[in-house]
């Protein structure tokens, strides 16, 4: 293999991850919060609101009905009014946040939804803030269920990010696209075949990981 | 130490409306276990949830250590809360914590310092007896271990108050005395006043000062342990102590009695020895001055506080005319009796 082509790989790789861990960190920080307040304003809940339940149920479900390649395409203005261009890697990362959003959302919210009922009961007697209970009780107990869910969305969002990358977005998918499809590069094609599948076995392995040290003990 | 005032609580679930509790008057004095006890569905623990007011009530007044719960905002009910421990039937506890920092979850809520947590703790683990396991996470656990740690977390904030809803009921007979000895000793140390309750007589009769029933949403029969068990008032409290204290005839003797007096069939009676006249020679008493042969098909003695009572099943071979001077003779040593029934001679001997 070339210098030229592993250099291309190599950039492309990189490409991916930065797109990836940063679309995974956006989509968390929002998602995370999202979910806990799906949960908790749920009716009988710490923070029972069902009017802001319903509602931001009802954009959870609206965002992830929509296929990426269209809220993609569809979020081009966004994306250009917030990064300034609506290609490259930077331009990628905000349709893949936002997509990745409603999932993380949901995987919390249900994860949470696994927690005894009786533990938010026995924190209340003892006098607990809403806020304590969410970051005391729920995410703790729900971490190993959040993070099987978080592992689940990375590994999504690798496949996402490649179809970013075909419509200018950079990574392993423009390089696919680019030299294996245009090309007929039919090497290039199947090194990042060969890249992603390491890819999403590593992240799975190390979420595995991640998830059994958080479930230690139970 | 808690009062309940004119208590009610309504439930209304899509259109129906239940009464869990209808107007519950309740002195708890400081120091004391109280129990409270009542079949499936009595409103035992919409009434314990009422002590804290995980369940508020529809009308009424809830007062612990001075303060009328339902009339504070809701900081100050948190930190009123603090103050009042809690301990469950299926402990929660914590599974992504080990025991120690379970215990130490309320003293985090309350902003104490790691060296303040651990200066709390030591002595908590040595009270329930956990020092041992302070490491352990809940999985290595044993159901009377998670509850002791259940009941260290639940001391930690040094409340007045301790509520215990079932904390027993998951636990089998031996386990659920030795939580009941800690809870007699967290008493005895600590002076913290215990609101519990509970489906089982046997709880009753091992912890509490005093007792009161809940039938149906009412507080009926509440009385001091001993007197409770020696002068039961009501026929529930009767029922309540007599499947307690007993068992039902064997059933290989009960499908042959009949209800009803036949020929060739002898009486068979419960006596009820409530007044401390266990301890008399009641039986053989009866042998002697009526001339009867007693068969005992059933007994049972036991002591609650001082007090020795028992139930007995027996079946009486005599002279008929003798029965009934027998009978009123029994009444005038203070013990009740009731004829529930007649055995044919064939199925039991008298010697
Ligand atoms: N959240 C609720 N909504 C509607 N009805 C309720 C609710 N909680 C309890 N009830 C009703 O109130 C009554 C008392 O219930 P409670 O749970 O206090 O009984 P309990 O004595 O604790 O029974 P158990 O021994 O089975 O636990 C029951 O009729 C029950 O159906
Ligand atoms: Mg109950």
């Amino acid at each position: 293999m070339s210098q030229t082509t592993l250099l291309l790989l190599l950039n492309a790789t990189v490409e991916t991850f930065y797109m990836v861990i940063f679309a995974s960190i956006f989509a968390t920080l929002v998602g995370l919060p999202l979910g806990v307040i799906l949960y908790t304003s749920r009716k009988n809940n710490i923070l029972e609101h069902p009017y802001l339940h319903q509602l931001l149920a009802a954009l959870v479900n609206m965002t992830r009905s929509i296929p990426f390649i269209i809220l993609m395409v569809a979020m081009i203005p966004i994306t250009r009014w917030i990064v300034g261009t609506s290609i490259g890697t930077n331009a990628a990362i905000v349709p893949l946040s936002v997509a990745a959003i409603p999932f993380i959302a949901r995987i919390v919210e249900n994860a949470i939804l696994e927690v005894d009922r009786g533990l938010i009961e026995a924190a209340t007697a003892m006098g607990a803030t809403a806020w304590q209970i969410i970051s005391k009780i729920l995410i703790p107990e729900a971490l190993p269920g959040i993070t099987n869910g978080l592992t689940l969305t990375i590994i999504s969002l690798v496949g996402y990010s490649a179809m970013a990358g075909a419509v200018g977005g950079g990574g392993l998918g423009d390089l696919a696209i680019r030299y294996g499809y245009q090309r007929f590069d039919v090497k290039i094609m199947l090194m990042t075949i060969v890249i992603m599948i390491v890819l999403v076995q590593v992240t799975q392995w190390l979420g595995d990981k991640l998830a059994k040290q958080f479930s230690k003990g139970r | 130490m808690i009062t309940f005032r004119h208590v009610c609580k309504n439930y209304t679930t899509s259109g129906s409306s239940v009464l869990a509790l209808s107007d519950i008057n309740l002195h708890v004095n400081a120091g004391e276990i109280f129990g409270i006890i009542g079949k499936s569905g009595a409103g035992k623990s919409t009434l314990i949830r009422c002590a804290n007011l995980l369940e508020k009530p529809t009308s009424g007044e809830i007062i612990v250590a001075g303060q009328d719960l339902t009339r504070l905002s809701s900081s100050d009910l948190r930190q009123a809360r603090q103050k009042i421990g809690m301990i469950f039937q299926h402990f929660n506890l914590l599974s992504s914590r080990n025991v120690y920092d379970n215990i130490a979850l309320p003293l985090e809520l309350t902003g104490h310092s790691r060296k303040d947590i651990a200066a709390i703790i030591g002595p908590l683990l040595e009270l329930t007896g956990l020092a041992d396991k302070k490491n352990n996470y809940l999985s290595e656990l044993s159901g009377g271990q998670k509850q002791r740690v259940a009941i260290a977390r639940a001391l930690a904030n040094k409340p007045h108050v301790l509520l215990s809803d079932e904390a027993t009921s998951a636990l089998d007979p031996e386990t659920t005395l030795s939580i009941l000895q800690l809870l007699k000793n967290v008493r005895d140390t600590l002076n913290v006043t215990i609101l519990l309750i509970t489906h089982e007589m046997s709880v009753i009769k091992t912890v509490s000062d005093r007792v009161a029933i809940l039938q149906n949403g009412v507080l009926i029969e509440e009385n001091e342990v001993g007197e409770f068990f020696t002068h039961p008032k009501t026929a529930i409290a009767k029922n309540f102590i007599a499947s307690s204290l007993l068992q039902h005839m064997p059933a290989a003797i009960e499908e042959h009695v009949f209800t009803e007096e036949q020929p060739h069939t002898h009486p068979v009676l419960r006596l009820w020895f409530l007044q401390g006249t266990a301890t008399q020679p009641v039986i053989s008493e009866l042998s002697h001055q009526f001339d009867f042969s007693i068969n005992i098909l059933q007994a049972n003695v036991e002591y609650i506080k001082k007090h020795a009572m028992g139930i007995m099943i027996v079946a009486i071979k005599g002279e008929k005319l003798k029965i009934q001077p027998a009978i009123t003779y029994l009444k005038q040593l203070g013990v009740e009796v009731e004829v529930i029934g007649y055995v044919p001679d064939n199925i039991i001997t008298f010697t």
